[in-house]
Formats: C-alpha cells, structure tokens, sequence
C-alpha cells in the first residue's frame, strides 16, 4: 500500500488553523474595514510601507504565511467537507482542492521573490 | 481517497441533504467547518492585494478602492467573524487534541483556552501598534 500524505496536508492544515485564529482577525480587520471605513487613516496600509514589508526578509515570509497556510487550511475543510454534504470524493477532487491550495501558495510565493 | 480499482459496487448510503440541520451540535460543526470557505476567499483577496502590490502603486492602489465598496467592507465583517468564530472552536479544541500532564493530573482544560485568548489579545494588539508606529 501507498505511503499516506495526509501528514503533510494535515500539518499544513495546523499551521493554518493556528494563523487563521491569531493573526488573521487582527489582519482581516484592519485591510477589509478599519482602514476601508477610515477609522483608521489610509496610510497606515501605504503602497510604501507595504511594498517595504513584501521586500523585507522577515515581512515576506509572513505575507507568505498569511496567504499559504490559511488557504492549506481552508482546502483541507472543503474538501473533507464535501463528504458531509453527500458527496462521495475522488482522486479530482482531491486534485482540485490541494492543486489550487498549491497554486495560489506558489504565486504567493513567485511574487514576493519577484519584488526581492 | 478513492484510490482502489475494483470490481465490486458497494451500496453508497445516500445523504439526506438537511441532516446537519437537526440538531445544535451539528449546526455549531458545519458552521465551524463553513468558516474554511470565508478563509479560503481572503486568502485570494490577499494573494491578489500582493499582486496588485507588485504592479506598482496605482495598481495597489485600485486593490484598495475595491475593498472600500461597502460590498466588500460588509464581506469582510462576515470573513472577521468567521475567523473569530473558527478561533474559538480552534482554541477549545486544543487541550483535547494535546494533553499536557501536571505530575499523574493532567492540566485543565480552562488555563490553556484562556491562554489562547491572551496570545491573540497580544499577538492582535502588536499587529495593531506595528502598523500604526511603522
């Protein structure tokens, strides 16, 4: 029998479970309404600032952390969840759900060493 | 994974499409699992911010005015409360997925769930003040 590698998404389901309940709130509040709403002023999300976190050796891996773990997480749980909601999941739709979690972690990823 | 081939057609019970309906537990677990899809959107919103970031700033710039709809601010309530919701299944769940013994006693459920909140009450605040100093 083929070696399992449901470790390796559930460990990258963990990681993104634990970004998703620390830093994700204070994230989600401060791009999606505090700024938008201007609660808080708009150059505290500044294009230079920013752009400074994305090139710098300690803000890119978290920009990459913030985007791969949570998106791991998320297609993880949909694709288990399938099942719940009746469907009976196969080897595609096992694809789908870790090739885009795959996908969108990569082009994080190429981004942030493009802009270095 | 459906990952065997083979001859055999076994009987697939089928699903009823509202069970989760019936009763609380199983409204509180598809909620908890549900929240993965609001997750799974911001980080797109995200990775395209990242994007419109590496175009230059008139392109960031319109990531920005797009998350100013109200559209958007009203999504983004809904993926906030998703992600506090999950973090309150995720910090319950902890010391059940990881005993941590005290001598033959192993430690209480409460201690560590409250340690949790403290950590995201930290880790929020910091955020919070780097962003605002920086």
């Amino acid at each position: 029998m083929r070696r399992s590698d449901e470790p390796i998404y559930w460990g990258l389901f963990g990681a993104g479970g634990v970004v998703t309940a620390m830093l994700l709130p204070i994230v989600v509040l401060l791009t999606g309404i505090l700024v938008p709403i201007g609660i808080l002023p708009a150059d505290t999300l500044s294009y230079d600032k920013l752009h400074g976190l994305a090139t710098s050796w300690w803000g890119a891996p978290i920009l990459l952390a913030l985007i791969a773990l949570p998106i791991f997480h998320g297609m993880h749980r949909i694709y288990h969840g399938l099942h719940d909601l009746g469907i009976h999941t196969t080897r595609l739709h096992h694809y789908l759900c870790y090739g885009f979690a795959f996908l969108v972690s990569a082009a994080a990823l190429t981004l942030l060493v493009q802009m270095a | 994974m459906d990952s065997m081939q083979s001859k055999r057609k076994p009987y697939v019970r089928p699903v009823e499409k509202g069970w989760w309906l019936k009763n609380n537990f199983y409204i509180h677990y598809m909620l908890r699992e549900g929240t993965s899809v609001f997750v799974s959107i911001y980080a797109v919103i995200l990775l395209v911010g990242l994007l419109r970031l590496s175009q230059g700033a008139s392109a960031f710039q319109g990531w920005q005015d797009a998350l100013s709809h109200p559209l958007s601010v009203l999504f983004h309530l809904v993926v906030l409360a998703a992600c506090l919701f999950h973090a309150k299944t995720w910090f319950e769940l902890a010391p059940k997925a990881m005993r941590i013994m005290h001598g033959e006693e192993p430690i209480p459920d409460k201690p560590i769930v409250l340690a949790q909140y403290i950590a995201l009450a930290a880790v929020s605040l910091l955020v919070l003040v780097v962003a605002l100093v920086a």
